[in-house]
């Protein structure tokens, strides 16, 4: 059998680490090759050196059966080799056609850019795939599932015959996923050789030939995907037995601790993106919010928390209307927050590990006297959370934030809120980026929280987060909520449909 | 010997000893830069040693052999640049970089002179006021670019330069305007408001020496305790790192932010006092900057922006500094003495490449080991 890739025994250093460690992956023409691992097993070097990003420290790499060396994307191009990165380089204000042909533009005489020739190769190709992209669109106004199709296209202007998509699913809806795994396989079909990164087993078994399992920089081993089952994937992957389902004794709601009426909140750009928004949620209860990026979530979790203003409607907490107040009042109100960009909101980086679990309480007692910290009660604090929840450093309290990994910054930020006591925790996407070990302990503590009685918003891209560990499920749509579920009554084509805003409506249960 | 390797291979301790590292070796490489220039480096080193400590090692056991006067006006140029130093440490420790403690020192040193020439008060009135105008003054200068970047998010950096050049200017002009001042200075200021002092004038042979060292003893105080030990410092250094995280934990981001940029200029505005009621007992009409803030830009970068640091870094640049005179008479040129400071800065600001190096020098060792 002919390879069109060869990485043969590449190892990669850093300094300090070994990213890559003898490492031998092949890739048939026609085939759909994944490539699995947790965060930081990896991956991401080895695409990158197979990209020209980085040379490797050692190994051979043959493309097509000739040895080369990749020192830079422009090789990596020549080679037809395409990536589509996980954070898409579009520019924003461009066409498609223009992003399309950006860096190898068809040019007239005297230089002049052809762009008459530039729309019409966009056309044909998009056509020939049913990709159903219009080139003269501007990237801002178009989804980012057709975005991706335009950073898809972008590799097969360029004639590149083996594609890399880094976890593509990431931004995309059920229906999405869907439609793009179609798309790979007619590549495949086609005789393209295509490199899936991604850590989501159901993809792999969808639309896979073979999968090449990375851990710790090591390989585990390269599986014939028919072969095995999802159970065995994971296990490859972690290393050790996992549980997908999370164990959740059913029970009954309490009362209602946080009525949501009639609530409005504008975006940054001063659009209402909250357009009368009203839910509840119990004591007890976790409800999960699902929906697409970009639908208000974010400014709903934001006004709930009090970081963005509430233009009209009311936020009640155990009887008392929180939109008026600030953050700290809101704070102080027993509201605990999960956000969504840990690096931005949830953690000062460059402030030690104990700095960082007072973060809210600093000036509180016992953590403070008349404006002077007591290190000592600070000390104690952040020794109990660490150890409640499991928080690993290489220095203790004292580590700098920066440097920890990032399920143990998650798992800091997860003990704070929590410990906190908060009446009402919010989570927004509390394990994007997380490694299996890191999401099953916060699945697993979020409900045990939900035994305490607690008020749980989850607020999450992931489905199967959603529909794993919610007690009730909400879709937001366009600012507003567009239909309440029962998880055990519901499946991901339902919730998918009312996600796009194309199912039924007025399911809510007031 | 393997006391030494350990203190070197021990991470927790990089922030000692990079710096001192870093001074050895810009006195090395100075002593190298002397004996290719044919100058004797014993002459130099001779005369930072008679600068520091009074002694003169060419005249040891005689009744020449130590002269107070040299180390009283070494402290006194130490004074304003550990001031400074603290401006930049604690903007520093804030997330600001105040490269205008220049411009706070200068527009305190002239609130400074009018306070001290105009009224006419008890000095347990008058000494305190005095002090407090220059803070204020320095600290005014501060709230503009503090201001600025809570507010519309401007660069710290461009506006206090630009406000550098609004100092010396309006300084000059406004003490040139003062009542009996000539174009180079001002009348001297009543002696209830200024620092002089003729018992340390009389303890250190006659120098400059003069009370401001005690407010810079309160200073490095003042600077050590509200970053390291109160909730308000703990506000300043959270929003300075991040300023989203810290309004999400309910912190007031730009009030904190103005706050931090006007203590740093308070601190260099009392530098401003150090000069105009201290070193001299006027004020002085300048003709460009006289480098104090960027001095403290040094000094705060040695010290590892801790008031232990600032101290200690603040003594030494200090010393380079008062030492040129004494070099210059000794025929040794006074760039030797600015080279060494130019290498210290130089080389502090290599620390990364210093730790790089400390780091593979601890694996070797580890290997060896094996």
């Amino acid at each position: 059998m002919d390879y069109v890739v060869e990485m043969l025994n590449i190892t990669r250093d850093f300094p300090g680490i070994r990213a890559n460690d003898d490492i031998t992956f092949q890739l048939k023409k026609g085939e759909i090759h994944a490539l699995l691992g947790e965060n930081g097993a990896g991956k991401s070097t080895l695409m990158s050196i197979l990209f020209g990003l980085y040379l490797p420290t050692k190994g051979r790499i043959k493309i097509k059966g000739q040895e080369v060396q990749i020192h830079d994307p422009h090789v990596a191009n020549q080679l037809g080799i395409g990536m589509v990165h996980q954070h898409f380089k579009l520019v924003e204000n461009f066409t498609v056609a223009e992003n399309i042909v950006l860096g190898s533009e068809p040019k007239k005489s005297f230089g002049r850019l052809d762009i008459e020739k530039a729309r019409e190769g966009v056309r044909e190709t998009s056509d020939k795939y049913g990709l159903k992209v219009d080139p003269d669109a501007r990237i801002e106004d178009i989804s980012v599932g057709i975005q991706q199709r335009v950073e898809i296209l972008k590799m097969l202007y360029r004639q590149a015959d083996i594609l890399i998509f880094d976890e593509p699913t990431a931004v995309l809806t059920p229906q999405e996923i869907d439609d793009l795994m179609a798309i790979m396989r007619a590549f495949a079909k086609e005789g393209k050789s295509i490199i899936l990164i991604t850590h989501k087993l159901k993809e792999i078994k969808a639309v896979a030939d073979t999968c090449t399992v990375l851990r710790r920089g090591k390989q585990v081993g390269t599986v014939k995907v028919d072969d095995v089952s999802e159970k065995d994937l994971a296990e490859m992957m972690v290393g050790r037995e996992v549980f997908f389902q999370v164990d959740k004794p059913p029970r009954e709601p309490g009362d209602k601790v946080v009525e949501i009426k009639d609530l409005v909140v504008k975006s940054n750009r001063g659009l209402e993106v909250v357009k009368h928004l009203s839910l509840d949620i119990h004591k007890g209860e976790i409800l999960g919010l699902a929906g697409i990026d970009g639908n208000g979530q974010s400014e709903l979790v934001e006004a709930l928390s009090g970081l963005r203003p509430v233009e009209s409607g009311q936020i009640i907490l155990n009887g008392r209307d929180l939109a008026p107040y600030s953050i700290r009042e809101v704070t102080e109100a027993g509201v605990g927050h999960i956000p969504q960009d840990r690096h931005k909101y949830g953690l000062v980086l460059d402030f030690r590990l104990d700095e960082n679990l007072v973060l809210q309480t600093y000036y509180q007692a016992p953590f403070s006297k008349r404006g002077v910290l007591d290190q000592e009660k600070i000390a104690e604090k952040s020794q109990q959370i660490m150890e409640e929840f499991d928080v690993r450093t290489g220095g203790g309290a004292g580590t700098v934030a920066r440097s920890m990994s990032g399920g143990n910054q998650q798992k800091a930020i997860l003990g704070r809120e929590i410990d906190r006591s908060p009446a009402f925790l919010i989570a927004a996407q509390p394990t994007r980026g997380l490694d299996v070990g890191a999401i099953e302990y916060i699945h697993n503590r979020l409900v045990a929280e939900r035994e305490k009685e607690r008020a749980i918003l989850l607020v999450s891209l992931e489905l199967d987060e959603i529909l794993n560990i919610s007690d009730r499920i909400a879709v937001i749509y366009e600012g507003k909520i567009v239909g309440i579920l029962d998880p055990e009554k519901t499946n991901e084509k339902e919730i998918g449909l009312l996600m796009s805003g194309s199912g039924k409506a007025g399911e809510a249960d007031e | 010997m393997s006391k030494l390797k350990h203190l070197l291979l021990d991470e927790s301790k990089y922030k000692i000893t990079v710096p001192i590292i870093a001074i050895l070796l810009s006195f090395l490489i100075a002593t190298i830069v002397m004996v290719f220039t044919g100058i004797n480096p014993v002459g130099a080193f001779k005369a930072l040693i008679r600068t520091m400590t009074g002694i003169n090692m060419d005249q040891l056991f005689t009744d020449k052999m130590y002269n107070a006067r040299y180390l009283g006006e070494f402290l006194t140029t130490a004074l304003p640049i550990t001031m400074t130093g603290i401006a930049v440490a604690f903007a520093f420790r804030t997330g600001l970089f105040n490269i205008g403690a220049e411009g706070q020192l200068m527009v305190g040193a002239m609130a400074a002179t009018i306070v001290s020439i105009l009224l006419d008060l008890p000095m347990i009135v008058h000494l305190p006021l005095v002090v407090l105008s220059a803070a204020a003054a320095g600290a005014a200068w501060g709230f503009v670019p503090g201001f600025l970047k809570a507010r519309f998010n401007v660069h710290e950096v461009v506006v206090t330069i630009m406000m550098n050049y609004t100092a010396l200017h309006m300084s000059n002009y406004v003490l040139k305007s003062l009542p009996g001042s000539d174009q180079v200075k001002t009348v001297k200021s009543l002696p209830s408001g200024t620092f002089q002092s003729d018992f340390l004038k009389a303890l250190t042979n006659n120098s400059r020496f003069h009370w401001g060292f005690v407010v810079v003893i309160l200073s490095l105080i003042i600077f050590w305790f509200i970053i390291e030990k109160t909730s308000f410092g703990f506000e300043l250094r959270s929003v300075g790192f991040n300023p989203h995280a810290s309004r999400y934990a309910g912190m007031k981001v730009t009030r904190n932010m103005v706050f931090s940029m006007m203590i740093s200029g308070a601190f260099a505005g009392i530098g401003g006092a150090m000069l105009s009621i201290g070193t001299f007992n006027y004020g002085r009409v300048l003709v460009g900057f006289e480098n104090y803030g960027f001095d403290g830009i040094a000094v705060a970068l040695l010290g590892g922006n801790t008031a232990v640091g600032v101290f200690l870094s603040g003594l030494l640049f200090g010393g380079l500094k008062s030492a040129q005179p004494l070099m210059q008479a000794n025929q040794i040129p006074m760039e030797i003495a600015k080279i060494i400071s130019s290498l210290i800065v130089l080389f502090v600001a290599m620390k990364y490449g210093f730790e790089m190096l400390l780091r593979l020098y601890a694996k070797q060792q580890l290997k060896e080991e094996e």
